[in-house]
């Protein structure tokens, strides 16, 4: 943490801040908890907002009634490593050709695969299943926090606190990170901070006056938020992760994925004290016209793949710290519909990623694609609660406590799909 | 001469019955409206505990993209309720900066088959050509011009919504267009709807925007935009062969697509009580309701061959069998009379105009209302307006700004001018503003989901987005948005830059009328004494000059200026 020590708060910064009654929310925690050292592990979460088709994307192609569901949207059986064909896994699973970059972490047992994974809530409303992932209280609509943010706020604070602990690269928060994390929000890190006019007589011109503005008031989040932007502009400025290049030869994606994953890179190769990044990704909602080993979704799925490989190029050796967990509000539905595409379903398959992670296997019971076995006779079944999948990653991996993670739901170390060590 | 052409917020006209004030160069004369013929006001407003000139922020907050300096006044001379009552009945308010303004954007007008011919997407064989080398991207240039691109449609939509927002006088119609089209929102980047963006928003969006809540309904229902990007234009009935063409032999079939958001989003809300079951049998309703090419900007097509004739079932509600055309409309019956709509469309217009959990009190009233009036918006609006938790304590700034609100209110509070589209000096204003919505996370047009752009603070309140709000605030303050110019010498009026004390009240006067805070007052006065407010400029070291910029920006930049 050495490159950002000058805005280092010990617990005495913060106690006297909590006597104020103005600490930042990042505060709050290391003034309260134990502390933990070393460099803190972390965890990227991705969501493909619109719902995936996890049918195309982790193809079952050693099921014989997925060919016999999907007319001109199958994914071509395995065909001794066609370019245009299913990447056999296993023997019964595959990747979309598109996610070709993936199969080296796949052999390299760095990837692992959850199918059949999925909400137990029925929604098939993008939103509201949105919602319920990202509270992690599906059915439940009036819960104010994310899974993530209070999963972090329950955890002992580390020993040098840090504005940093959640990052989301984007315009908005995202429902996860809302909670008493404090959590940062930004479009980019280059971009993260008041871009002054020309400073006259050497003052520190208008940052210090909007700080100012924002220092004291009433503890709203209007005013909290913005105390928290400073201690976050004036951390990043002293590490400056903006002037990282990319490691290891990494090449990202053009847009905004790949854009989002690089700079998650900087802030890990920065040591801004990093704990949970978030990104978000979207176009998967296709209902029309979804293509199959070319076409749309091919399209959306080589983006995909090729930012989570340059990422794990990036940070090359970190990544034995790292785990990248995506995740899609529901799956889409087994039969095409009319139009070469798939309407919304149950089911979808979740990946997860880095260094601690039991790769090279797929999770999860298959519950198959016979009409009977089909969730109200035409989704997939969900067979793994994306709870239990996510608690093993926030417990094993973060070490959050599992209480605070996902209320009404206990999921114990037995149900957890294994995928961590 | 169209270089010297400058249209502002403030001239130009006005509310009816005020006089207009005279307009700088323009060379058409305008003339001012006759004085508002009206009877007297029958809007009766309820008792509030508000002040005088603070129910007047709120309505000029609330029902437009708040006051530019004077504005308040003027609402004062014409009288709170008359004025509400203007703005509930749009085209009676003469708007000809708007109307000027336009002309430089002439997209809006245009249909999509002319769109489409104007703007045409670049070739597959012109793009190979260039990645094969065979034609360079200077030759591309030539043949294929940035300004004939399809890209010049959103920005012209873009940059002409923000002219409408800060330029109108009907600000309360801008507001529901602007309510409305994020209701039933397209998504300018998807396929086709590009082309079909300004009609839709022109045909569809606007004329019922205080008009009646089937007529949206219909009228997005069948508008090609809509039927492209929801993809029901697809929806066919489950057992059609395609007969001829490249696919013949192939299966088409039901898309639920549009079913599903017309129910959950557009209408009865996604608890408003219908099932997977209801999804399939409103989609099979819409089967058939198509688009008559709509790669070449074609309108509403009804293909009956594509029709499920068979009966269907609908929240309980049977439509016998061979309806054809009418099976749809029948399902925009039954669902804009339906009780959860009237709740859902209730709730989300008061959550908008009056705060982001509105009381339940103010909803029932707004949803009997709607029931009652068999969803005649204005009558709606009129329910809120005029309800005491409209007007109470709890309500007055209880809002945070979107970012185009905060756009929009930043250029009327300093009186900003917007450069017309196609002056020789810089490219129209709008188009460099909304590219600052844009980076506040309201790119205009272009939400993807059908959800639309969210109305609660959470979603636009986080610490990337108020760095952006106190740039955007710095940009504007010093004049760095191209075609968006604020005259800050001119809204100082004959204060002396000398005395920033002076300086800094008529600021807080001008922007935040008089609504700061004592913590916002004494942090910008301490900053009175630094170097940085106090310069010494170079022209003349002696008397001392106001950094004017970096305080409007601190007080554009400030937490009460996020509140409206």
């Amino acid at each position: 943490m050495a490159r950002c020590t000058r805005r280092s708060f010990m617990k005495g910064g913060a106690l006297a801040f909590l006597a104020l009654g103005s600490a930042p929310r990042f505060l709050l925690r290391s003034a309260l908890a134990q502390e933990r050292t070393g460099k803190p592990k972390i965890l990227i979460a991705i969501f493909q907002r619109g719902a995936v088709d996890g049918l195309s994307m982790i193809v079952p192609h050693g099921d014989p009634d997925y060919y016999a569901a999907r007319g001109g949207i199958a994914i071509a059986r395995p065909a001794g490593g066609g370019a245009d064909t299913t990447i056999d896994l296993d023997g019964f699973f595959g990747l979309h050709p598109a996610l070709a970059p993936l199969k080296p972490l796949w052999d390299g047992r760095r990837l692992a695969i959850v199918h059949a994974c999925g909400s137990p809530d029925v929604t098939r409303s993008h939103f509201d299943a949105q919602d319920y992932m990202e509270s992690g209280t599906p059915g439940v609509k009036s819960t104010a926090d994310g899974w993530l943010a209070r999963g972090l706020a329950a955890m002992p604070a580390r020993e040098v606190a840090s504005p940093f602990r959640a990052v989301s690269l984007g315009p908005a928060l995202p429902r996860a990170l809302r909670g008493d994390v404090g959590a940062v929000a930004m479009n980019s890190v280059a971009d993260f901070d008041v871009k002054e006019a020309p400073v006259v007589m050497g003052g520190a011109g208008a940052r210090q006056g909007f700080e100012s503005l924002y220092e004291q008031g009433v503890r709203d989040l209007l005013y909290g938020t913005g105390r928290e932007t400073f201690d976050a502009v004036q951390m990043l400025k002293a590490a400056a992760p903006h002037r990282l290049a990319p490691a290891h030869g990494a090449v990202y994606p053009r847009g905004r994925l790949g854009e989002s994953l690089r700079q998650i890179a900087q802030l890990i190769r920065a040591d801004v004290g990093l704990e949970v990044a978030f990104a978000d990704v979207g176009g998967w909602d296709t209902h029309a016209g979804q293509g199959n080993e070319r076409g749309q979704l091919a399209f959306r799925l080589k983006d995909f793949a090729a930012g989570l490989a340059a990422l794990d190029r990036d940070l090359g050796p970190r990544m034995s710290d790292v785990v990248v967990l995506t995740m899609s509000e529901f799956g889409r539905t087994v039969r095409e519909n009319g139009n070469r595409g798939t309407d919304h379903g149950h089911a979808t398959a979740m990946l997860v990623l880095g260094g601690p992670v039991k790769g090279g296997r797929v999770y999860g019971r298959w519950p198959g694609l016979r009409r009977e076995q089909l969730y109200e006779g035409r989704d997939l079944a969900v067979t793994t609660d994306f709870r239990s999948l996510f608690t093993e990653v926030a417990v094993k991996h973060l070490g959050a406590p599992p209480e605070p993670l996902f209320p009404a739901f206990t999921s114990k170390p037995s149900a957890y799909p294994g995928v961590l060590a | 001469m169209r270089g010297a052409v400058v249209v502002t917020g403030l001239t130009l006209v006005v509310l009816a019955g005020a006089a207009c004030s005279s307009a700088p160069p323009p060379r058409r004369a305008v003339e001012a409206p006759a004085p508002a013929p009206g009877p007297a006001p029958s809007l009766t407003l309820p008792a509030s505990p508000l002040s005088e000139e603070q129910r007047v922020l709120h309505a000029l907050n609330r029902l437009g993209y708040g006051p530019r300096p004077g504005d308040v006044e003027r609402v004062r001379r014409t009288g709170l309720a008359a004025y509400i009552e203007q703005q509930l009945s749009p085209s009676r308010i003469a708007d000809p900066a708007v109307d000027q303004a336009l002309t430089g954007y002439p997209v809006l007008g245009q249909s999509a088959a002319q769109l489409v011919r104007d703007y045409p997407q670049l070739s597959p064989q012109i793009r190979q050509r260039v990645a094969q080398g065979e034609m360079s991207r200077r030759d591309v240039m030539e043949m294929y011009p940035l300004e004939r691109r399809p890209a010049v449609i959103t920005s012209q939509m873009q940059a002409a919504r923000i002219a409408r927002a800060v330029l109108s006088e009907r600000q309360l119609e801008e507001v529901m267009v602007d309510f409305w089209f994020n209701h039933f929102n397209v998504y300018a980047q998807k396929g086709a709807v590009r082309w079909m963006l300004p009609a839709y928003e022109r045909e569809a969006i606007r004329p019922h925007a205080l008009g009646r809540f089937r007529d949206l309904v219909l009228a997005t229902a069948r508008h090609p935009a809509m039927l492209f990007y929801l993809d029901n234009w697809l929806s066919t009935r489950a057992d059609l062969m395609i007969r001829q063409g490249p696919n013949a032999g192939r299966r088409m079939g039901l898309n639920e697509n549009y079913a599903r958001e017309l129910m959950e989003l557009h209408t009865l809300g996604v608890d408003g009580g219908y099932g997977q079951e209801d999804v399939i049998e409103v989609a099979r309703c819409f089967t058939g309701w198509t688009i008559d090419r709509p790669q070449q900007g074609g309108g509403f097509l009804f293909r009956p061959q594509a029709h499920d004739r068979g009966a269907k079932r609908v929240l309980g509600q049977t439509i016998p069998a061979g309806g054809g055309l009418q099976d749809g409309e029948r399902v925009i019956d039954i669902l804009t009379r339906h009780p959860s709509t009237a709740r859902f469309i209730a709730t989300k217009l008061a959550r908008r105009l009056v705060s982001d959990d509105p009381p339940s009190t103010l909803v029932d009233r707004a949803a009997a209302t709607f029931q009652r009036t068999d969803g005649d918006i204005r009558a709606v609006l009129t329910a809120i307006v005029t309800a005491p938790e409209f007007w109470s304590a709890e309500a007055y700034r209880a809002k945070i700004k979107t970012p185009l609100e905060v756009v929009a209110s930043a250029m009327r509070a300093l009186d900003g001018r917007i450069a017309p589209a196609g002056a020789s000096e810089a490219p129209a204003g709008g188009v460099a503003l909304a590219r600052e919505v844009g980076k506040l996370g309201e790119p205009l047009y272009e939400a993807q989901p059908p959800t639309g752009y969210p109305d609660r603070a959470e979603s636009w309140v986080n610490t990337g987005a108020l760095l952006g709000r106190m740039n955007f605030a710095l940009g504007l303050a010093h004049n760095r948005f191209p075609g968006a110019r604020v005259d800050l010498a001119g809204l100082l009026g004959p204060v002396d830059r000398r005395r920033p004390d002076q300086v800094l009240d008529r600021l807080l006067a001008v922007i935040l009328n008089g609504e700061a805070t004592a913590h916002t007052r004494a942090v910008l006065a301490a900053q009175l004494g630094s170097p940085e407010i106090t310069r010494i400029t170079a022209y003349d070291r002696v008397p001392k000059d106001t950094d004017v910029e970096k305080l409007t920006a601190l007080v554009l930049g400030s937490p009460e200026f996020q509140r409206r």
